[in-house]
């Protein structure tokens, strides 16, 4: 039934490729350097998105919470590092670094310590209150944010410029979110098919059964919900510093742009698999760029009849999709052959 | 926290939010009637429930601004948003139907983002109210002052509840939708044509919501991106409510519209949004406790 067991060196073809036209693609094109950056963030965004959404089959429309509050908990510590909002326009190579680093490092622990909280609460929703109640959780966040002078509230904060000294901003960010997705798509991977991602699998399936196992279904749930948060908070954390300004309700907790686009990018690609959501993201990416413009205001319009018509008629993405066929021509194959492939029945019943 | 003591120290104010979370209670109640409609018959919950309600209040801003009286609001957005969700339901919502719960919710969600967003190109992003102007009721002296139209909306809200929940208890199709409720295969088996009741009562839903939007317009504003709040609302009270129980429905709405207003008016009006969402959060938690809770005591 599977496909032969492919060689590592065979396994990796696929990710090196990706990377090697991740890494050319700034120097080749350079006036496209700050699309290229989105990309990966939205690469990023939709593989986070299947770890639950996906492989785990909890429909979560609220993880832009996590990328949000990375974006927060990274532009805060720099402004506190670099000593109030004024003080973060001219920074030092070395110092703007170490900011970034910093913040980044407290945005991965503050999305964590969320994630865990949140999660060991919500997750044990199940289904459509699963589903609204993470709905609800992403506008919340993005209200509470509104409203706290200390994280600016509704003027937003401004974040650290990147010194000339250390290049292009587009570049340097461009670099930045590519080895972050090679990094997410890799430790994905290795989750994916470790005994973990069975777990997973086993908990969309059917949870009870898993439970009734003795699967640790929800310690399972919540280590997947933070490794996404994670991930996203890395990725926003960065974000931040890369469009140079945070809107509570535009940039940061954006349920209308990033809330919906991983939703969006992760099941037109094919959820639950690996590279569903990586397609998914290039396509919806590409096509956003190239058409969406034209549209004016309308892109949004298209945008939700886009999800009624890909989650109607197209449920299982791109890859499912080819997939599918790939077994109906199968199957078609087999029929065909039916007498070449009787003379091995008799012999299977026998055995049994 | 303040304005806390000053509900104690001024009662005619905690009777006045009390009254008027009271009034505007019964909108969210019939937004959440025609939520449990389409839950309780089709088993399908639709995300893009707030999303109905605010083109309801759209329409009844636009018989405003053609100089009609904006009560006559309340009928023309009914009858606009039963076509509306009947449309929807031709168009879309009966794939949905039977389907599993990953497709009918995201692809509500996506109705809900297609509406909003159609709204905003339609009439614009600019916060909208139509206002009735029938005045005020002075109570206690003059410290407590009701709008008029809070009073209309707590009629409306309960002629039309009141309205559909006779149709449903007296009428033939009512019968059928409601046979179709308990038992979808069984009101197949003896000639009740499903898909038409499904229609019906997703377009009843509509009617519903766009009787609540009129109101909203009224009592409120109207904008194309705060229908979720609308949803969350409508949730809420189903899953503290439960399904088919009317009575237990408009108590519900009834007491988030209450709470609602005294966490606005304690926590200050711009973090009522977020109140209502994490109010939402923690009446999922809880639900999930007290059902952990009674599956132990079962076993």
């Amino acid at each position: 039934m599977s496909p032969p067991p492919r060689t590592w060196q065979r396994s990796l073809l696929g990710p090196l490729l990706v990377a090697a036209a991740g890494v050319a693609g700034p120097f080749v094109a350079p006036q496209f350097q700050s699309q290229m950056a989105v990309l990966w963030v939205m690469v990023i965004l939709a593989l986070t998105w299947d770890a639950a959404g996906g492989q785990m089959g909890y429909n979560s429309f609220g993880n832009v919470v996590f990328f949000g509050a990375g974006m927060y908990a990274s532009a805060v510590v720099q402004r506190e590092l670099a000593g109030g909002a004024d003080a973060v326009v001219h920074l030092a190579p070395g110092a703007y670094l170490s900011g970034l680093g910093l913040g980044l490092a407290c945005a991965l622990l503050a999305a964590l310590l969320l994630a865990v909280l949140l999660g060991g609460g919500i997750l044990r929703l199940r289904g459509h209150y699963f589903a609204i109640c993470t709905l609800g959780l992403g506008v919340a966040a993005g209200e509470i944010a509104n409203g706290i002078d200390f994280l600016g509230a509704g003027s937003g904060l401004v974040t650290p410029l990147l010194p000339e000294a250390l290049g292009d901003r587009n570049r340097f960010f461009c670099f930045y979110f590519l080895a972050l997705a090679g990094v997410c798509f890799g430790v994905l991977r290795l989750l994916y098919r470790s005994r973990f991602g069975l777990l997973l699998n086993a908990i969309r399936d059917h949870e009870d059964k898993a439970e009734a196992m003795g699967l640790p279904t929800t310690r399972g749930k919540i280590v997947a919900w933070s490794v996404a948060a994670a991930f996203l908070a890395l990725t926003g954390g960065a974000y931040g510093n890369f469009v140079g300004f945070i809107d509570p309700l535009d940039v940061a907790f954006s349920g209308a742009t990033f809330g919906v686009w991983m939703v969006l990018m992760a099941i037109m690609g094919g959820r639950g698999t690996l590279w569903g959501p990586v397609l998914g993201a290039m396509v919806f990416h590409v096509m956003q760029e190239l058409f969406w413009t034209y549209l004016l205001g309308w892109h949004r319009v298209a945008l939700g009849l886009l999800i009624v018509v890909i989650v109607i008629f197209l449920p299982e993405g791109f890859l499912g999709w080819f997939r599918e066929r790939r077994a109906g021509e199968g199957a078609g194959g087999v029929g065909a052959a039916g007498a070449g492939a009787a003379p091995v029945a008799p012999a299977g019943g026998a055995r049994a | 926290m303040d304005n806390l003591l000053l509900l104690f120290q001024f009662w005619p104010l905690s009777a006045q939010l009390l009254l008027d979370g009271l009034l505007v209670g019964a909108i969210f109640a019939l937004a959440a009637y025609g939520m449990a409609l389409v839950w309780g018959v089709m088993n399908l919950i639709n995300v893009s429930q707030g999303d109905l309600v605010i083109l309801g209040g759209f329409v009844t801003w636009q018989v405003a601004a053609l100089g009609i009286h904006p009560l006559f609001g309340i009928p023309v957005a009914a009858a606009v948003l039963f076509v509306v969700g009947w449309a929807l339901y031709r168009a879309v919502v009966f794939r949905l139907v039977d389907r599993d719960l990953f497709v009918s919710l995201l692809a509500t969600f996506g109705l809900s983002i297609l509406l909003q967003q159609l709204m905003n190109q339609v009439f614009g992003a600019d916060i909208r109210n139509a206002n009735a102007a029938i005045g005020v009721t002075i109570l206690a002296g003059g410290n407590v002052v009701l709008d008029n139209v809070k009073l209309v909306a707590f009629a409306a809200a309960l002629a039309a509840g009141g309205g559909l929940l006779l149709f449903l208890r007296r009428s033939r199709v009512g019968r059928a939708i409601r046979a179709t409720a308990q038992n979808a295969r069984a009101a197949r088996l003896v000639g009740v044509r499903t898909d038409r009741v499904y229609a019906l009562a997703f377009a009843l839903n509509g009617a519903l919501c766009g009787v609540a939007g009129a109101l909203v317009a009224m009592v409120w504003v109207v904008h194309p991106f705060i229908g979720i709040t609308y949803t969350v609302r409508s949730f809420m009270i189903v899953v503290v409510a439960g399904l088919g129980n009317v009575a237990a429905v408009v108590i519900a709405g009834s007491v988030l519209g209450v709470v609602e207003n005294f966490a606005g008016f304690i926590l200050g009006a711009e973090f009522q949004t977020a109140f209502v969402f994490s109010l939402l959060v923690v009446i999922l938690l809880l639900r999930s406790f007290v059902l952990g809770r009674r599956r132990q005591v079962l076993e």
